[in-house]
């Protein structure tokens, strides 16, 4: 179970039949198994990891430290939720340390990212501060190197 | 003018290059070419490992180690014999450190092999075996193995050729380029023919570590008074990602491999100090390294085994190392015919069978130390090769 998740993980583009001969079980008990993890929410998506800086589309990303005050019965997860609502809001995490709250703002500029930190991000309810840091590249992403193509340097044959 | 053809050896200018060789120089001129074609892992070397070479040459441990090897790195090679298949060796006197599993080949052949003497090698197999028996002075004689045995040894086969100037089997398994594997019960009957004869076994185990399916490899060494007549040859090349390191290692007999070690000496000096701290990192720490690249070469294993015989050019399933090897007579192309069209066509890089001997004609070894992807890719581009031969 583990090494299907892992392999779909890595490469949801596999073929059941292939995930199947790779994993020596059948290609009905892999279906079987697949759709399971689709219904227990396991598996919680399929998608094409982008790179928007290659693709030349304007795109920014932040990463926004929240303090936030948690409610009395419901903790974070009632203001958690609220965040998350926001289709500029990329991804909401509880954290342990400085501060309570990560959350990935995506934007066309700067000034947008900026704006929705600003007007809507800082005015929710039980929001105390917010700490903007804007992404400038990345290298690495969801297991996926952005930086430039490895090169397999296996040039020599051993003989 | 030198003459240099009257000057050197004929030995030498006898000796013809590897066929595997030839084929990469081909493909090294051409652009956009996806290989299946090497002979070493695609991960790279752990980096508890580097970090262990690292800090030994921030430390300055850049001297000669003795000539046999570091102590502490032959302490870990008997530790890792015992507990892997229960052989004990004399961590002193009967293990050597050596430049690669190939220095440790060349220096068991010539410890042995005298003007006149036969050498057994089970084929295909790896191209060192014959050149360097050819050196010593020594007589290569091929044993053909067939698909029909999963491309293992067969006690009948290896009786039908023993005369009484045989001095050395070769027994190259898990098998490059097959992937073959000899069983316990496989080396029981090889040892049982061995048993009464003088024959020595040079048993080349550097894909040990790299077998599927369960089964773990066996040494002959292992079997009932083999541990006598044995030379063990390992390394870490294939097992750690290791290859550019350069070291293997030998163990045979203390009276074997005082002679053995003498070649060393004189000839090597002694194996590259830096790796050798690395590789005792290595044994010491990283099975679970070796276990999960074991895990990933398997998962490719069955998918380009599969692979393969969906596209119609059958593969007997392969249980060692990280090699396939297709039969390919369905085309009616030789090896070498194949190879090169396909290269030409669809520019994917195969080795013919026929370079790891003659009985390896008609097939072709496909190395699966790339990625999934890649060697999706390069299934892609074979099924379009052969469509055009239809």
């Amino acid at each position: 179970m583990k090494r299907l998740l892992q392999l779909l993980e890595r490469d949801a583009h596999l073929t059941t039949k292939q995930l199947a001969v790779m994993l020596d079980r059948t290609e009905q008990e892999v279906t079987e198994e697949i759709a399971q993890f689709e219904k227990d929410g396991i598996i919680k998506g399929y998608k094409a990891v982008v790179d928007w800086e290659q693709a030349d589309h304007h795109y920014v990303e932040a990463l926004i430290e929240l303090k936030v005050t948690p409610k009395a019965d419901r903790g974070f997860e009632e203001i958690a939720a609220k965040i998350a609502e926001f289709s500029e809001v990329k991804s909401v995490f509880l954290m342990s340390g400085g501060f309570d709250l990560a959350v990935n703002v995506v934007g066309k500029t700067f000034q947008d990212v900026a704006m929705f930190v600003a007007y809507k991000l800082a005015v929710v309810d039980s929001v105390l501060s917010t700490a903007t840091h804007f992404i400038l590249k990345r290298y690495k992403y969801d297991n996926i190197s952005f930086a430039a193509e490895e090169k397999d340097e296996r040039r020599f044959p051993s003989l | 003018m030198m003459d240099y053809q009257k000057l050197l050896s004929k030995r030498i200018t006898g000796l013809k290059p590897s066929g595997i060789r030839r084929f990469f120089d081909l493909a090294g001129e051409m652009e956009g070419v996806i290989s299946l074609g090497v002979g070493e892992p695609d991960f790279k070397t752990p980096w508890i490992i580097r970090r262990a070479g690292i800090r030994s040459l921030e430390d300055s441990k850049t001297w000669y180690t003795a000539n046999a090897g570091l102590q502490e790195l032959k302490d870990e090679i008997g530790e890792y014999l015992s507990r892997r298949f229960c052989l004990e060796y004399d961590r002193k006197d009967e293990i050597v450190v050596t430049v690669g599993g190939s220095e440790a080949i060349d220096i068991a052949i010539r410890a042995f092999v005298e003007e006149g003497d036969e050498v057994l090698i089970p084929e295909p197999s790896f191209v060192c075996y014959h050149p360097i028996t050819v050196l010593s002075g020594g007589v290569p004689v091929p044993i053909e193995t067939k698909e029909e045995d999963e491309f293992r040894l067969t006690p009948q086969e290896l009786q039908d050729k023993i005369t009484k100037r045989t001095k050395l089997l070769v027994l190259p398994f898990p098998n490059n380029p097959t992937g073959a594997v000899m069983r316990r019960e496989d080396l029981e009957a090889i040892a049982e023919v061995l048993r009464d004869t003088n024959i020595m076994v040079l048993s080349d185990e550097i894909y040990g570590e790299l077998t599927y399916g369960g089964e773990r490899h066996v040494s002959i060494a292992e079997i009932d008074g083999m541990q006598e007549r044995t030379i063990l040859v390992g390394g870490f090349s294939k097992a750690f990602a290791m290859t550019g390191w350069r070291l293997g290692y030998a163990c045979a007999p203390k009276q074997v491999m005082a002679q053995m070690l003498k070649i060393h000496q004189y000839a090597i000096m002694c194996a590259p100090t830096t790796s050798q701290y690395a590789a005792v990192k290595a044994l010491r720490d990283c099975e679970e390294n070796v276990a999960q690249m074991r895990e990933e070469y398997d998962m490719r294993r069955r998918l380009i085994v599969d692979g393969f015989n969906s596209l119609g050019l059958h593969c007997f399933e392969p249980r060692g190392a990280f090699y396939i090897f297709p039969c390919i007579k369905s085309t009616g192309l030789s090896s070498e015919e194949f190879c090169e069209r396909l290269l030409y066509s669809q520019k994917v890089a195969v080795v013919p069978g026929n370079a790891f001997g003659e009985s390896g004609e008609g097939y072709v070894r496909v190395s699966y130390s790339y990625s999934l992807s890649h060697i999706q890719e390069a299934l892609k581009r074979i099924e379009s090769f052969l469509t055009t031969l239809k």
